[in-house]
């Protein structure tokens, strides 16, 4: 029964359980001052776990298995890597939090997450979809809520609690209705069984509103956003990285594979909807960003519009649409990473947030302003670093979908991009301290911040100069929708 | 496989600005010498690759490299020059080595002196050089999606330029003005340019951004009329036009001198370049159809621009508007579709950017000693700053386009141009030959012959630096040479007109 490729499908996996396993057992034996070492364990563990996966768990025509519960296919390899890449980044600049990173339990609940975030991005079952989220986001309400002793912190991780249960139980009573028209749970057998069976366009209209409830919450489409600013300001920054890179790109990889796979006979009535709700999502998450001071809400709100311009690949319903998809989110996830991970880097040595405690930043410590440079950048849309390409592959797959309005209103909203990013960076390099002695208070680094936002920063260069590896592995994922 | 010098030319500032990065931030000359020496090897190169042009009587696109950069989407790497961009190579090379020299600078507190750069030099050539890899990148780009790729680069670094080093009453709004118009522009561009994509791919089942291969997509008359304005604007928002030209003036006053340069002398030709080669010559039947409402407009901004620069009372506003009026003289040209005003606009471009760099240098020059840049304070430079003086007069008189000067061989072909096309906007647009020549001299007159004002003559105004001095020679150098020796241009770009013209169907 158990064949070697089932093995190879779940190997990822299988090394991440063994990774937390390993860290479980080791880190109550290390002294206070020893702990912080768990982040290199998890963050070398994964970088391993990476490596092995790439030789031995590359997956080939795509095929189930177990059941027909776990699709083994490009798309979830390469969401799976994304997962994973992540942590270790996520992990590395835990470290260094003063309240969370000698706390084992942080990282433990870091691979609980990943690991659900790699089955979501595989699962070919709705029941192993719903257990699969499950398990990614129960350890993420407990790491947002980290901080005990900051009411902020318990306020994000028990509004992300709250939120994200009554998302789940829109889901599930939106499965439980699919389960009932369709009579199978498998994705792969949805889309003949609904399209055989005669449901009402009504119908199927309210199937689709409920399953994007519950997955619009994930990667906070718009009106589903709300908790979104409030959770990223309250958690502990790394985690708030994470929140808005991995998990948003676990929300996409599922709201791909389900609305490409098993609803493409509705096609018609759905890019529709996920057309006006990109629309909404890019302009509200914009237009409420301009007006931010603390820098997390900021990104919290451009993290909300990312994810329209995301969508715009998804609308258009085509191979390019589903590689700028994979793409956007390969290039977002290493851009917003960065992002967080120099706020979390300037948070470290001063305890502040907002934009105007950024003033003199670039004086302070030039490559850390040089690094947000390029991840500002890089969120506004410009070349050479990976926003830029990204954008242009999802715009691109939008026109050819003779989408063009939609792709307008997206070019509307990077023009309002630019002006908001680019005035936080006015605050960095324009702006001095108030006594003009930033010499004084310089930011240093620790090792563990200054190697993930080093291989951050390529990573962003890399993207947006050397795209066509990026783009040829997207292209093989997408491939398999088809 | 050839020298690849277009590659070289584009990716040295990268480079250069990845290794001055490296250097720490205190080590300020050795900052400088990275710059100056790829400035200089960057200008060397640009010479050689327009004497190659010239002197090997090329025609066409030469200098073409190709690398498969994204083969799936038609995404390449390719390179070429032709009579028309090889010209705007070698100004970027020019700009930059001038730029570099004007803003190393002579710091000296006793005199009350800071000209040049002094806070963070590194941070500053480095965008400096951002800029012009991005520029240099567009004039040599054939691929649409590269050109818009090295355009956006060219964008972004202006911003942090003119915030962070700039006139310090005006830098933020005029920096963030500058980069949303020029964003905007682009983006709407962009647009354009991926529907012509797909129409291209739909029409002939080509799937590749290379405009070589666009120039045969057979993109209808419908589409060309609809797509063309959009596309050509978009891009002209650069080259200043009217009316979307208010960021430029003031994005120029509130630059660093040596961003005023680029951003006059040569980013405005990049709007002006992108409009004719990916507007006029990808979508010649719209062009046709819309030459009109381009020449309405820019034989506005001629005269308008003319007579605004006359009131102004502030220098760099002056020079700022009076950039206007001469980029509307390109576009002028570009309008009529013909022979002569297309040359005229090809001469034009290099030859203003070559006259608006030294009028900024100088200015800036006479700002960081007089501190100030109000004519009406301004008095008696020549005395003090003889050199400067001369080098103002020359720009002035391309300015007004005095033949023997570069501006003639450049705005008298435009004007025959035009007259050939619509002898009234010839008429309303020569009254700006009048305007510009009573603002200049009137300028010079004040500002460098009348007695020194009182408050100035503390200052204790030195002359300036001998690094100004080769900037000052080398850039009329050019002007001159054009000017006396047409054949060493005007030949050369008329081989890029004629594959224009080609594309406009012999019109």
């Amino acid at each position: 029964m158990f064949t070697p490729v089932m093995f190879a499908s779940i190997l990822p996996e299988i090394l991440i359980i063994a990774l937390a396993v390993i860290l479980l057992v080791v880190e109550p034996f290390w002294k206070e001052d020893q702990r912080r070492n768990a982040g290199w364990l998890t963050a070398g563990g994964l970088f391993i776990s990476m490596i092995v996966s790439l030789l031995f768990g590359q997956p080939g025509e795509p095929i189930s298995v177990f059941g027909d519960m776990i699709r083994f296919d490009w798309l979830g390899f390469f969401f799976k890597m994304l997962f994973m890449f992540a942590a270790a980044v996520t992990a590395l600049l835990l470290m260094d939090h003063e309240k969370a990173g000698r706390r084992g339990e942080a990282y433990i609940m870091l691979l609980a997450s990943v690991l659900g975030m790699n089955l979501m991005a595989v699962s070919a079952d709705l029941i192993m979809l719903y257990l699969a989220i499950e398990t990614a986001s129960i350890p993420l309400y407990i790491l947002a809520g980290f901080l005990l002793v900051d009411d902020r912190s318990t306020e994000a991780g028990f509004k992300y609690l709250l939120f994200g249960t009554l998302a789940s139980t829109v889901l599930l009573y939106g499965f439980s209705l699919i389960f009932g028209f369709a009579g199978t749970t498998n994705l792969y057998q949805l889309s003949e069984k609904l399209a055989g069976g005669d449901l009402s366009p009504m119908l199927s209209f309210v199937l689709v509103a409920l399953v994007l409830v519950g997955l619009g919450f994930k990667v906070s489409l718009v009106p589903f956003h709300f908790w979104a600013p409030d959770v990223y300001e309250g958690s502990p920054t790394p985690v708030a990285g994470f929140l808005s890179t991995a998990s948003k790109a676990a929300g996409f990889a599922v709201i791909v594979r389900f609305f490409f796979v098993a609803f493409p006979e509705f096609a018609p009535s759905w890019t529709l909807v996920l057309a006006a709700l990109s629309a909404i999502t890019m302009t509200v998450g914009n237009l409420l960003a301009i007006s931010q001071t603390n820098i997390k809400r900021l990104l919290a709100y451009s993290s909300i519009a990312h994810a329209g311009y995301a969508l715009i690949g998804v609308v258009a319903f085509s191979q390019l649409g589903a590689t700028g998809v994979v793409f956007y989110l390969a290039a977002y996830i290493v851009t917003n990473l960065l992002a967080f991970g120099v706020i979390m880097a300037f948070s470290r040595v001063t305890g502040l947030d907002n934009l105007e405690d950024y003033a003199g930043m670039s004086r302070r410590n030039p490559w850390l302003a040089l690094m947000m440079l390029a991840a500002f950048l890089s969120l506004a849309g410009m070349p050479p670093f990976g926003g830029f390409v990204a954008k242009v592959f999802v715009f691109a797959a939008g026109v050819q979908a003779n989408y063009t309005w939609l792709v307008v209103v997206g070019i509307l909203n990077s023009i309002i991009g630019v002006y908001y990013y680019l005035n936080a960076m006015k605050f960095v390099y324009l702006y001095r301290m108030p006594h003009e002695d930033e010499g004084k208070h310089p930011i240093p680094l620790t090792r563990p911040y200054a190697i993930a936002l080093v291989v951050l920063t390529f990573a962003v260069i890399l993207v947006g100069t050397l795209f066509a590896p990026w783009f040829t592995w997207s292209d093989a994922a997408a491939l398999n929708l088809f | 496989m050839n020298f690849p010098i277009l590659s070289i030319i584009t990716f040295l500032p990268f480079v250069a600005a990845a290794i001055m990065l490296m250097i720490p931030a205190e080590r300020k000359t050795e900052v400088r010498g990275v710059a100056l020496a790829t400035a200089s090897i960057d200008l060397m190169l640009s010479g050689w690759l327009y004497l190659q042009y010239l002197l090997g009587d090329m025609t066409g696109y030469q200098f073409i490299e190709t690398y498969k950069w994204l083969p799936a989407l038609g995404i390449s790497l390719k390179f070429g020059v032709d009579g028309m961009s090889a010209p705007l190579v070698l100004l970027t090379g020019i700009v930059m080595f001038t730029g570099v020299l004007i803003s190393w600078g002579d710091f000296n507190e006793a005199k009350h002196l800071s000209a040049g750069i002094q806070d963070r030099p590194r941070e500053f050539f480095a965008f400096l050089f951002l800029l012009a890899g991005g520029v240099f990148g567009v004039f040599v780009s054939l691929d649409l999606f590269m050109l818009f790729f090295f355009y956006e680069i060219a964008v972004f670094p202006m911003y942090l330029l003119i915030a962070i080093w700039g006139w310090v009453k005006t830098r933020e709004y005029a920096a963030m003005k500058l980069t949303l118009y020029l964003f905007i522009g682009s983006v709407i561009a962009l647009v354009g340019a991926l529907v012509m994509y797909w129409t291209q791919y739909q029409n002939t089942g080509v799937l590749s951004f290379d405009m070589i291969q666009m120039e045969s997509a057979g993109f209808s008359a419908a589409f060309q009329y609809a797509w063309f304005l959009p596309v050509f604007f978009g891009f002209a928002v650069l080259g200043g036009i009217w009316p979307f030209h208010n960021w430029s003036p003031d994005g120029h006053v509130a630059a660093p001198t040596a961003v005023s340069m680029f951003h006059a002398g040569v980013l405005m030709k990049l709007g002006a370049f992108a409009a004719l080669r990916v507007g006029v010559m990808l979508l010649p039947e719209g062009a046709k159809q819309w030459a009109w409402l381009v020449m309405a407009f820019a034989g506005i901004a001629v005269v308008y621009g003319a007579f605004i620069a006359f009131v102004q009372t502030d220098m760099k506003y002056m020079i700022g508007f009076s950039s206007v009026s001469h980029m509307g003289l390109v576009v002028l040209g570009v309008s009529t579709l013909n022979h002569d005003g297309l040359v005229g606009a090809g001469v034009q471009m290099f030859s203003h950017g070559v006259m608006t760099a030294l009028f900024f240098a100088i200015t800036g020059m006479i700002y960081d000693r007089a501190h100030t840049r109000m004519i009406p304070e301004l008095g008696g430079i020549a005395k003090v700053m003889p050199y400067a003086t001369i080098g103002f007069i020359i720009g002035g008189l391309v300015s007004m386009g005095m033949p023997g000067f570069s501006g003639f061989v450049a705005e008298f072909p435009i004007f025959m141009g035009v007259w050939g096309r619509q002898w009234m906007v010839a008429v309303v647009a020569s009254i700006s030959i009048v305007i510009t020549a009573a603002y200049i001299m009137i300028n010079i007159r004040k500002v460098f012959f009348s007695p020194m004002p009182e408050k100035l003559l503390e200052h204790h105004i030195g002359d300036i630096t001998i690094l100004d001095k080769v900037a000052i020679t080398t850039l009329c150098f050019f002007m001159i040479v054009i000017g006396m020796f047409p054949a060493v241009m005007v030949p050369m770009v008329e081989k890029g007109v004629e594959n224009i013209l080609r594309l406009l169907g012999g019109a």
